[in-house]
């Protein structure tokens, strides 16, 4: 809130000309700050007296519910690209969506996002909001924090899904903060109840044990979702989809930061896209042996994954290594040998269709994720898998 | 030039397990230590303050215990630390706990940097430090991995937005959450032990901080609530194979061909 140090102000009436919310009032001897102010401080800029001064304040208290409807997916673009997680955060919001019988809605923020829209249409969403700015061209937290929040206060939405990539995850705890609202991050699970309530699941402690998690009595309901956890939306165009376009103001746009340079980083190859992947552990002791699993992987037409350990000895690369601090896999196929099945290596695989586990250790905790478990010594097993895929 | 970094008292390990009758969570006599994070955010504002001068004050928010952490800051190099607690902050969620920790650094007052580590390793949502900044309505830049230069008005800054790197200029007061990339933490020193040992914490509760509505702090500023906690699920229709290295082998093999993986590639 904005506070008004009646003692200080001389009534001069500046800081009424200059809100561009009409947020501030002169009432008999009295400036007053209305509801439709913004914070933006503009007023604070120009106040000759200092009597203005910025509160923190309190969680605005409970919403009434019934006033939102709806999801709201936030796509994540750069330049003229859209991030891959966007087509499954708009999977995701379109099976609430439609169990909770509301709308959806996706907001694209950028430069010359026309296409993006376009493209975006074509999976499944009613509404997409475009605001378009050159000012939105790279990254800036405070101007898209005010795009979002602009585009939350239009459409009420109750839910709002983010991308749990470094923009989301920085984008999002500030827009449920301006809200005052909840926000969960990394769901591996969302589900609604009783309409639109969600239900959202995590992992907690490295991914020792899941939390489930709900926003009674707030709205929107924010979560974040990391890349390749949910499926990707299929191609369809909603009858009347189209798209609007959002205007913000020139303050809006304003922003303490300036991107000086940006570097697009080499693109790696990455195992989160993979579609058969095979696995080594610390049982692969060599690193000969670990040539003889990479060689299974290229025989299958896959590729190589790796548990943490592998990574940390030098053995490979991290872009190769699965698990909580690694990446996210959903393959068709994935086999794993020699690895025992900590949690935070098996919490990222559970999206994978069909898992088969070589270990030797027949109480290995690998065997509970596994659909189908071979107790046996990779050394072996490995060798007679290369040799009979040689012969096909 | 002020400082201030936030810091958070861990549990050493996140073994926990939950007992499958009671949904209790076990965590029995775990070490606590400062999160491995906020020790690279401190390093990065005693970099900045020895460059430039100025001070640096740490802030937490936890029990009593906590400010454990904040004697091992001042073994660092920290000036000042403030410890938040109180009851009523038991139970908050990263709305609630942003929430105090800005009423904490509205108070200590004048900072024109904020550090804060990436995350917690309890939490691990790296939602506080944005949190805080949207609260005192200050710009900030997450995932900083590099700060290249200071000047009276603002720092310039390396970020890793995932697909891109960015030089950042970033005006004061602003907040940063950094990564591990930002330079390794110096150890303790056992001079500075010495010296710090009478240091005062600075011990606030509710009634110390602006706002004293308790409803906004702890679970009842919380718009997020844990239902229930339980162990991941595992894999029910499962089946094991037992037999020589060649068997087994074959047996995969001829499962693989069942399910197109090799002999002609699945398409669907
Ligand atoms: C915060 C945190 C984050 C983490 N993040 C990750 C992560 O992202 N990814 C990750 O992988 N780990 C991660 N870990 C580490 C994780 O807890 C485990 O330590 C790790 O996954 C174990 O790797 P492993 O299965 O390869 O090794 P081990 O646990 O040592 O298992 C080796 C297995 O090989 C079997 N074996 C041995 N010899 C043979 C043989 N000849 N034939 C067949 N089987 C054999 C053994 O029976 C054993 O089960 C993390 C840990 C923490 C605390």
């Amino acid at each position: 809130m904005i506070k008004v140090n009646h003692s200080l102000c001389t009534l001069c009436e500046i800081c009424v000309g200059v809100c561009p919310f009409s947020a501030l009032m002169r009432e008999d001897d009295k400036i007053v700050v209305l509801d439709t102010c913004r914070l933006c401080k503009i007023c604070l800029k120009h106040c000759p007296e200092n009597a203005l001064s910025l509160e923190v304040t309190a969680s605005r208290s409970e919403h009434n519910l019934a006033d939102y409807s709806g999801v709201l997916v936030v796509a994540e673009c750069s330049g003229d690209s859209v991030h891959p997680v966007t087509y499954e955060l708009i999977g995701k919001g379109r099976e609430l969506a439609d169990k909770a019988g509301e709308k959806l809605s996706c907001v694209v923020i950028g430069h010359d996002i026309a296409d993006i829209c376009d493209q975006l249409l074509e999976y499944g969403v009613d509404r997409c909001y475009a605001v378009d700015y050159p000012e939105l061209a790279q990254m800036r937290v405070e101007p898209y924090t005010n795009a979002l929040e602009e585009v939350s206060l239009k459409i009420k939405p109750s839910i709002v899904l983010l991308a749990a990539t470094p923009t989301g995850r920085t984008l999002a705890p500030r827009l449920a903060t301006r809200l005052r609202t909840g926000l969960t991050a990394d769901c591996t699970t969302l589900e609604v109840r009783n309409g639109s309530e969600l239900v959202q699941i995590r992992p907690a402690f490295g991914g020792n044990i899941m939390a489930q998690i709900v926003t009674p009595k707030h709205r929107p309901q924010l979560a974040t979702m990391r890349y390749k956890v949910m499926e990707p939306a299929v191609k369809e165009r909603k009858p009347d989809a189209r798209v609007e376009t959002l205007q913000l103001l020139a303050n809006q746009l304003e922003s303490k930061a300036q991107v000086v340079k940006s570097r697009r980083k080499p693109p790696e190859e990455s195992i989160s896209d993979a579609e058969i992947i095979v696995a080594a552990g610390r049982g692969v002791r060599s690193e000969q042996s670990l040539a003889m699993v990479a060689e299974l992987a290229a025989l299958l037409g896959g590729q190589l994954g790796v548990t943490r350990p592998l990574v940390e000895n030098g053995w490979a690369d991290y872009t190769r290594q699965i698990g909580l601090s690694g990446r996210t896999v959903r393959p068709k196929l994935l086999i794993t040998c020699g690895i025992s099945g900590a949690v935070q290596f098996t919490a990222s695989i559970t999206g994978a269709e069909t898992v088969v586990a070589i270990n030797s250790d027949e109480n290995a905790p690998i065997f509970k994720n596994a659909h189908y478990g071979l107790v046996g010594d990779l050394n072996e097993i490995v060798p007679a898998l290369i040799d009979g895929l040689r012969e096909v | 030039m002020h400082i201030v970094v936030c810091i958070k008292q861990v549990p050493e390990t996140r073994d926990v397990a939950v007992d499958e009758e009671t949904g209790v969570l076990l965590r029995d006599g775990v070490k606590s230590i400062m999160n491995p994070f906020d020790l690279y955010a401190l390093e990065a504002a005693l970099r900045l303050k020895e460059e430039r001068g100025g001070s640096v004050s740490v802030i937490s928010m936890g029990p009593p215990q906590a400010e454990a952490v904040i004697r091992e800051a001042y073994m660092m190099g920290a000036d000042r630390g403030y410890l938040l607690t109180d009851r009523a902050f038991a139970g908050a969620d990263t709305l609630a706990t942003a929430f105090t920790l800005a009423q904490g650094i509205d108070k200590i007052g004048e900072a024109d940097l904020i550090v804060c580590g990436l995350q917690t390793t309890d939490g691990d949502t790296a939602q506080v430090g944005p949190g805080i900044a949207e609260m005192l309505r200050i710009p900030h830049e997450s995932n900083v991995i590099a700060i290249t230069g200071v000047t009276d008005s603002g720092l310039r800054l390396e970020r890793d937005s995932g697909d891109s790197l960015d030089t950042v200029d970033v005006a004061f007061p602003c907040l940063i959450t950094v990564t591990k990339a930002i330079g390794e933490p110096r150890l303790l020193s056992f001079r500075r032990k010495l010296e710090t040992a009478d240091y005062p914490v600075v011990y606030w509760s509710l009634g110390d901080l602006g706002e004293n509505e308790d409803s906004l702090y702890g679970l009842k500023g919380s718009p997020t609530q844990v239902e229930r906690i339980f162990s991941p699920p595992t894999q029910s229709d499962q089946e094991m194979w037992r037999g020589s290295g060649s068997e087994l082998a074959q047996r995969l093999l001829s499962k693989l061909s069942d399910l197109r993986f090799v002999g002609g590639m699945r398409h669907d």
